[in-house]
């Protein structure tokens, strides 16, 4: 019983530094504010194609991560890609024509959708949709029309022209 | 011919018993399990039992962990960042050194180091025990010892595990900080930054927790089971320790398999 104290006071210290690596683990480590940014509310897009844009995939607008892909199906009318996105409750006044593009962070970085404000004085509500919109950029495409553009110049056809 | 069938039978006959005998190991592992489980209210009354336990079990575990964390941290740094570098992505270092740390090798690596550390000494206590008839002379005073020695052990694994998972990652995370910021020269702010963006709460962290909780329940019920079913002999002894640490090993390698599979396949 002599050492019950020191025992006590030994596992109160384990378990507090146990509790603290778990809380360093998710404040520093984690992005604790992913789970705050969630009560937000929705506004949808659609695109031709979306390329790799995942849900939980960044919405930045001028290079600011202010909400997240929160769903992405398919409209089966228009064939074509919708996606939801939450908006963190903060950013309240996008105006009503802005457009959203989805870009590539670096070359081979992961997709987000970029939003460039409009200048019009109504704001998005809950539900609204972003009605200008460009695709992701699908890098094979290019590299097939880079390669269709340098066959058609080839020396043969130069030369017969 | 006749020689033969019979040398057959007698494989046969052993296959049986070692089958029946496994078998009937198994279901004396779960009986012994539930008899634990149903434990917990003798040591909810006497909690300064688990609070000895989990200081044994536990706190004593604490220099093992954190000093092998802080390595594998620091090897990771140093791997991932000869690797990221060729690509020119050596701040995405944090990254990986903090999925790699709580997703698998946090509560992997600590659940072998407590099975080697803290199991192997929960089978040794409790089948000398056993061997020195404690546990008989308890019966003999009407005391049951699944619930007064058993139970308090295999609730202070299960409570001790997680947390020191949670350290093993914490720390590892800041040796990878040390070897990448410090000595490499990696961006600091897009190693925490890049983390912050990659590691999910729910995602990684709850789910290296919940790994690491099933690893504790695991790797204590083998070590106290083993234990209680020893052989009362110092060979026995002997040979129990040695199946607590193969056993365990075994099952959180094999559970971790189950768990990854289950919880990252998208």
């Amino acid at each position: 019983m002599l050492q019950s104290r020191f025992v006590e006071t030994v596992v109160g210290i384990f378990i507090a530094i146990g509790l603290a690596s778990l809380l360093m683990l998710s404040m520093k480590v984690s992005n604790l504010s992913s789970l705050a940014s969630e009560d937000g509310y929705v506004i949808k897009a659609h695109f031709q194609n979306i390329g790799g844009l995942k849900v939980r995939s960044p919405v930045k607008m001028a290079g600011v991560v202010i909400g997240r892909v929160s769903r992405i199906y398919i409209d089966d009318k228009a064939y074509d890609a919708v996606a939801e996105m939450s908006i963190n409750e903060n950013f309240k006044s996008i105006p009503a024509d802005t457009s959203a593009d989805i870009y590539t962070a670096g070359l081979l970085g992961e997709q987000y959708i970029s939003l460039k404000p409009g200048g019009e004085e109504t704001f998005l509500k809950d539900g609204d949709e972003i009605k200008i919109t460009s695709d992701a950029v699908v890098l094979e495409e290019i590299i097939g029309q880079f390669l269709y553009n340098k066959a058609a110049e080839t020396p043969e056809n130069k030369s017969g022209q | 011919m006749i020689k033969f069938i019979h040398q057959c039978q007698s494989g046969l006959e052993r296959l049986g018993r070692y089958g029946l005998d496994f078998f009937e190991r198994l279901g004396r592992a779960h009986i012994f399990m539930a008899y634990v489980l149903l434990g917990i209210k003798d040591v909810l009354r006497r909690w300064e039992l688990i609070i000895t336990q989990i200081y044994s079990v536990g706190a004593l575990s604490f220099v093992i962990i954190v000093v092998s964390g802080t390595f594998v941290g620091m090897v990771l740094g140093l791997q991932g960042y000869n690797t990221l570098v060729d690509f020119g992505a050596e701040e995405s270092l944090g990254v990986l050194v903090a999925l790699s740390l709580v997703r698998e090798l946090g509560p992997v690596v600590s659940a072998l180091l407590f099975a080697g550390r803290a199991g192997s000494a929960l089978t040794a206590e409790i089948g000398l025990m056993k061997a020195t008839e404690q546990l008989s002379a308890m019966e003999m005073m009407a005391v049951d010892p699944l619930h007064r020695v058993i139970a308090p052990r295999f609730y202070a694994g299960v409570i001790s595990m997680p947390l020191l998972a949670a350290m093993f990652s914490a720390v590892g995370v800041f040796g990878g900080y040390f070897v990448g910021v410090g000595l490499l020269g990696v961006d600091e702010g897009a190693f925490w930054s890049q983390m912050q963006d990659a590691v999910e709460l729910r995602e990684d962290i709850f789910n290296g927790v919940i790994k690491s909780v099933v690893f504790g329940v695991a790797v204590t019920w083998i070590a106290v089971f083993e234990g209680y079913d020893t052989v009362p002999t110092s060979e026995g002894i002997s040979r129990a320790t040695t199946r607590t640490v193969v056993n365990s090993s075994l099952a959180v390698l094999g559970l971790d398999f189950i768990l990854t599979a289950l919880m990252f396949n998208k």
